[in-house]
């Protein structure tokens, strides 16, 4: 194992890159607005912080629609279809190995840039989570302009229940960074887009049959 | 490389710039007026024509150019000209002091059954102490001629007091003070041909100080209305609009437009555009209900929220207004004689004759749905003692249309009920048999009752009630109207009470945030121990 070589590969594309800290600015701060929205604290003052909410929320909505396009153009929504396989040792090791200072059962490559259990976080976070929200968002935002589908409770609640959600993903997602070769080694990754392997690392067929090309 | 990919992440803000200018234009419901908001512009419409014009001068009328003795003599002298004035007033309830409407058999209004916490009943226009504000000659009450100068005269001038001074120096006989009568009269004359439409001051000479005093009774309504500047009340402002009371409570046949008893104003709110010759008393007449500019959050509070209730911060915020009135007190004397103490603000805390009092200012208004209509209680109705008695109340629903959430000034006190009838008593106050002479409530309320025609069982006690009034008027300018924080807040929201609807901000579900909140201290602190974890393990590597 030390003797292995680490290498960059470029793992990330400039629009893949740009739009994941974009999103990323996006969701923190509608996290920050809504949050004093619903009351829990006082920051920027109730009608600044709805300002901010509905413009972020609306260009979030429709930068989205880019990015699912992006997706689907480009084949990389394969990258989300969810797999059982080696998604226990991947468990295993983040709850066991890694204290242990054994080597991460599934490496990143090019047609596989997410583990088992990435693609199931994500494939949940983006197909079930952002799409709700969203949907729950813009019904609020429409509530007065609109027939009304479900009562504003309703709306409000399940936009906060998932609001808080997401801020919990996001706690576990940034600690999840810091797993990778050094602290900040993933993050770099995320921002160069050269993300660091080892040089040896085998990839399996499994995982990069969907993207493979033909 | 770099350089040729610029001129495309430049398109693409383009692109995705004018996509948003097109989303947030797409939801607006109305079209653009030049930037400023529908509301404003309407009103500024409607008001643009400021300037009343006459086709007379009052004191070119011969009729005018006499002599007066009484005051029964000027009003025939308005009446030779405005034939049918007289006839018009005396049907309305600036005269009857009688609400109409279908409901008149239960007889609302002073000179009828309903009661109120301040001096509680006008007894049938016995009471002569409240016929100081009816508009006829010498407190003769519907008995007497209209005085048309009450509202119509802005001299300023006391005709009551000149009129009976000049009585009594023509009957002496004495040629010196005959003389003194007949400057008296030149005086009258003069004053007499001062004709006006109504001015704030002739209608506030009474609903200004009702309940007996400056600011007693509504608390958005006393003799800073007189000349007050804009930051008072942004339409009446002397150095903003300069309305009077009539511009917004326009009049048909003499009759005011206005809330009276139960009856509202208006059954529902219309813009100049859907009626142009509906009374213009509401802020929609002249605002539209979309008033705020296009895309204002502030648009789609109107079908639930009223203008008043954000653009009517506080009330009484010049004069004080009083906010506590309780009999039980009345009575004490000071060396065997009634006194008067006075506290804050200079206003009397304490009368002998009316009991104890609270004076507020600045205060904040309290919040229920209404829907223009407001209870009103009468003598003849059955009361709980064991419970506070709403005298009058506002009468609303979240359900119903044309309710919508409003600010009041409630007054609360205490004051005598009949303990076996359960009904609210109606004492005489003034006069020799009234309390303010006898000081024995008993025998007031026995006087009181008889000449309303209501039995009284002979025993009484005191019972807290509250008195609902509207707050409609101190319209503040548009930067003093509350911010959202006001009402969209956990804690203290001034809305605390209206309930059945949610509020971002001020509601949540319990259960919901609990859930929320603990997947993310639970996330926190599952990545915390990993953390730790891996510290103390240093991953596992052994260097």
């Amino acid at each position: 194992m030390k003797d292995k070589k680490i290498i960059k590969i470029y793992l990330y594309t400039r629009y893949e890159r740009l739009w994941h800290w974009l999103q990323a600015l996006m969701i923190i701060s509608l996290i920050i607005t809504g949050l004093e929205i619903h009351g829990t604290y006082k920051l920027f003052g109730f009608q600044t912080a709805v300002n901010i909410h509905n413009f972020v929320g609306l260009t979030w909505l429709i930068l989205f629609a880019f990015f699912v396009f992006w997706l689907f153009t480009t084949g990389e929504w394969k990258q989300y279809i969810p797999t059982t396989k080696k998604l226990f040792s991947v468990i295993l090791y983040y709850s066991w190995g890694i204290f242990q200072g054994k080597p991460h059962p599934v490496q990143k490559a090019k047609g596989a840039k997410h583990n088992p259990l990435q693609r199931l976080a994500y494939l949940g976070i983006s197909a079930m989570l952002l799409p709700a929200q969203m949907v729950t968002g813009l019904l609020y935002y429409l509530y007065n302009d609109i027939p009304q589908v479900l009562p504003l409770s309703a709306l409000a609640v399940i936009h906060t229940l998932i609001a808080l959600f997401l801020l919990n993903f996001l706690i576990v997602h940034l600690y999840m960074t810091t797993t990778g070769h050094s602290l900040f080694s993933h993050i770099a990754g995320m921002i160069t887009g050269w993300e660091e392997i080892y040089e040896t690392t085998e990839i399996a067929d499994w995982e990069t049959q969907a993207t493979k090309k033909k | 490389m770099k350089q040729r990919y610029l001129p495309k992440v430049f398109m693409a803000l383009i692109v995705i710039s004018s996509l948003l200018f097109s989303f947030q234009s797409a939801f607006a419901s109305t079209p653009k007026i030049e930037d400023e908001a529908l509301g404003r512009t309407l009103a500024r419409q409607a008001v643009k024509d400021n300037k009343r014009w006459s086709t007379i001068d009052h004191s070119k009328i011969d009729a005018l150019n006499k002599d007066f003795k009484t005051g029964e003599e000027i009003t025939k002298a308005c009446i030779s000209c405005h034939s049918e004035a007289a006839t018009q007033f005396h049907k309305t309830i600036h005269w009857t002091w009688l609400a109409s409407g279908d409901k008149k058999d239960i007889r609302y209004g002073k000179a009828g059954y309903s009661v109120n916490n301040f001096c509680i009943s006008g007894n049938a226009m016995e009471d002569k102490g409240c016929l100081s504000c009816h508009t006829s000659w010498n407190k003769k009450g519907v008995e007497g001629d209209v005085n048309c100068l009450k509202c119509h005269n802005d001299s300023g001038f006391n005709f009551n007091e000149a009129l009976g001074d000049i009585k009594a120096f023509l009957e002496d006989g004495d040629p010196d003070t005959n003389e003194i009568a007949t400057d008296l009269q030149q005086e009258v004359k003069e004053a007499v041909s001062q004709v006006t439409f109504p001015t704030r001051k002739n209608c506030g000479d009474c609903h200004f100080k009702g309940g007996g005093g400056d600011g007693v009774k509504h608390g958005d309504l006393d003799t800073s209305l007189t000349k007050p500047n804009r930051m008072l009340d942004v339409h009446m402002g002397t150095d903003g609009k300069n309305f009077t009371c009539t511009r917004c409570h326009t009049t048909v046949d003499h009759h005011i437009a206005g809330r009276i008893y139960t009856n509202p104003a208006v059954e529902t709110r219309k813009s100049l555009i859907e009626d142009d010759l509906a009374p213009k008393i509401t802020c929609v007449s002249c605002h539209s209900d979309e008033p705020h500019k296009n895309d204002s959050k502030m648009n789609d509070h109107t079908n639930v929220v009223s203008c008043q209730a954000c653009h009517i911060p506080e009330y009484a915020r010049v004069n004080p207004t009083m906010m506590w009135w309780d009999w039980t007190k009345a009575g004490k004397m000071k060396n065997g004689k009634p006194y008067i103490e006075k506290g804050p603000f200079g206003k009397p805390v304490y009368k002998s004759i009316k009991g104890e009092f609270k004076w507020e200012k600045n205060v904040k208004p309290e919040y229920f749905w209404s829907n223009g209509s407001q209870t009103s209680t009468t003598i003849n109705d059955v009361i709980d003692p064991a419970k506070v008695v709403k005298v009058s109340h506002p009468v609303g629903d979240k359900n119903d249309p044309e309710s919508r959430i409003f600010p009041f000034k409630i007054h609360r006190g205490k004051q005598p009920y009949d303990k076996v009838n359960k009904k609210l008593l109606a004492p005489m106050l003034s006069g020799e048999k009234g309390y303010w002479e006898t000081f024995d409530m008993n025998k007031a309320i026995e006087h009181g009752n008889k000449t309303l025609g209501i039995p009284y069982s002979g025993e009484f006690d005191y019972v807290e009630t509250t008195y609902a009034f509207p707050i409609t008027h101190m319209v503040a300018p548009k930067e003093n109207a509350l911010n959202c924080n006001q009402c969209h807040i956990r804690k203290n929201s001034r809305l605390a009470n209206i309930t059945g609807l949610y509020m971002p901000g001020r509601d949540k579900s319990s259960l919901m945030d609990t859930i929320g909140w603990l997947s993310v201290f639970g996330a926190l602190a599952g990545v915390l121990l990993h953390g730790i974890g891996r510290f103390f393990t240093r991953n596992g590597k052994e260097e």
